[in-house]
């Protein structure tokens, strides 16, 4: 598995405090992250591919850090938003999972099989040329999702991936997610979604104020807004 | 006109997008240049046969130029009424066969074939310090940003109805806006995330 540390992170937007001295080490296949809305949970997902970088302190994953070596951090760490319309960028299905290949200068034929692969993966098999915007929410996240697979990273964000979906979709991305052998750290509101993980982070105010198991975690997070 | 691909096995869809837009070129101006009633006929009758080729039916090729209806029907009897007849077919013509042509263009070109050509024709303006891998992307977002600026539009216009400020302007404009440049940034953090300024 890989490493994904933070050592005494802290971020600010100008004078407020949005994470302050988080020191904590993810080795573990699937992270949780849970906290009320504004509590910095997004924010600590979002320094881990480098897409904010803290104010203080240093984020390291795999040796590297995000805030100087972000192209290279970022071959690794994919991350999947709540909202799949801002992530899907081409028209058509198998255009958008392509689109996140073009780096990689493939033969059109290994692109075509990528793609493919990855929609079969998702549940989408036979969907390359159908328009992005005709699809569901659900089936939006789920190409969202496909287009992150098909780069084959060693880890996943996934910043309140069920947000936007209702109960079977959201049943859906977990199986898929549970299915998945990269390492997971998932931020979300969905308590259930969250058992699953070995470790489960509990965000208040800017801080890491619980770290244990799923069970104990939600727990003391339950307590906490009680 | 672009961004509305539809999947299929016609030669004209095997055909590289390269080609296509050359021929598209050539239709076009050899119709500028043969400015002749009976050039409209042949082009019409060429046109419906590459929709035919492509297996698709005359209601798609009407659906193309549907948008266009009303130059169609101020154009024509502005101009029969200016420089007779003939003047109007010619023009009206034109303008209908160039872009039923470009829609079968379209309807058979993958977006990102297409943009490959255009970022293949634009590379000599890397000298000028222009990245043509950039404004490739540029009109794939703007392709792209169109329906989803749609929804968004339909939602404001909704939520204003049901909170029965029909006729009020700032509750349109104000959060058409505001979602807007939301929509921007996050679609900006994700581009981001999926690498594209490594």
């Amino acid at each position: 598995m890989s490493s994904i540390r933070f050592e005494e992170v802290g971020h600010q937007f100008g004078e407020r405090v949005v994470i302050s001295g988080v020191s904590v080490d993810l080795r573990e296949s699937r992270v949780g992250i849970i906290g009320s809305n504004g509590s910095g949970k997004s924010t600590l997902a979002r320094m881990i591919n480098g897409l904010v970088h803290p104010t203080s302190g240093r984020v390291i994953v795999d040796d590297l850090e995000p805030a100087r070596h972000g192209a290279e951090v970022r071959r690794k760490v994919s991350f999947l938003f709540s909202d799949p319309d801002a992530q899907i960028v081409m028209p058509t299905v198998g255009e958008d999972i392509a689109f996140s290949l073009r780096r990689l200068s493939l033969h059109k034929d290994e692109v075509a099989a990528r793609v493919a692969s990855a929609l079969e993966m998702v549940g989408l098999p036979g969907y390359a040329d159908h328009p992005a915007h005709h699809l569901s929410s659900g089936q939006k996240q789920l190409l969202a999702m496909a287009s992150i697979l098909v780069t084959e990273p060693s880890i996943l964000v996934c910043d309140e991936p069920t947000t936007l979906l209702d109960m079977r979709n959201t049943r859906r991305l977990a199986e898929l997610l549970s299915g998945l052998s990269q390492q997971i750290v998932l931020v979300t509101h969905d308590l259930d979604l969250v058992l699953s993980c070995e470790r489960v982070l509990v965000m208040a105010d800017g801080q890491l104020v619980a770290d244990g198991d799923a069970a104990e975690s939600v727990e003391y997070y339950r307590r906490l807004m009680s | 006109m672009i961004g509305v691909y539809r999947a299929g096995d016609s030669l004209l869809h095997r055909s590289p997008a390269g080609a296509k837009l050359l021929g598209l070129l050539v239709f076009t101006t050899l119709l500028l240049v043969f400015r002749l009633p009976v050039t409209m006929g042949v082009g019409l009758i060429f046109v419906v046969l590459l929709y035919a080729i492509a297996a698709y039916t005359p209601v798609i090729m009407l659906q193309q130029i549907w948008p266009m209806k009303w130059i169609v029907i101020l154009l024509f009897p502005f101009q029969w009424w200016l420089a007779g007849w003939q003047s109007a077919v010619i023009v009206v013509g034109t303008l209908v066969l160039a872009v039923a042509a470009a829609g079968l263009v379209s309807l058979t070109t993958r977006t990102t074939d297409l943009l490959a050509v255009i970022e293949r024709a634009i590379q000599p303006l890397r000298y000028v310090r222009v990245d043509p891998e950039r404004v490739a992307l540029l009109l794939t977002l703007t392709i792209r940003v169109v329906p989803v600026i749609n929804g968004l539009v339909h939602d404001v216009r909704d939520t204003r109805r049901a909170r029965g400020m029909e006729r009020s302007v700032r509750a349109y404009v104000t959060p058409v806006v505001i979602r807007t440049v939301g929509y921007a940034e996050r679609l900006g953090d994700a581009l981001v995330a999926r690498g594209v300024d490594d």
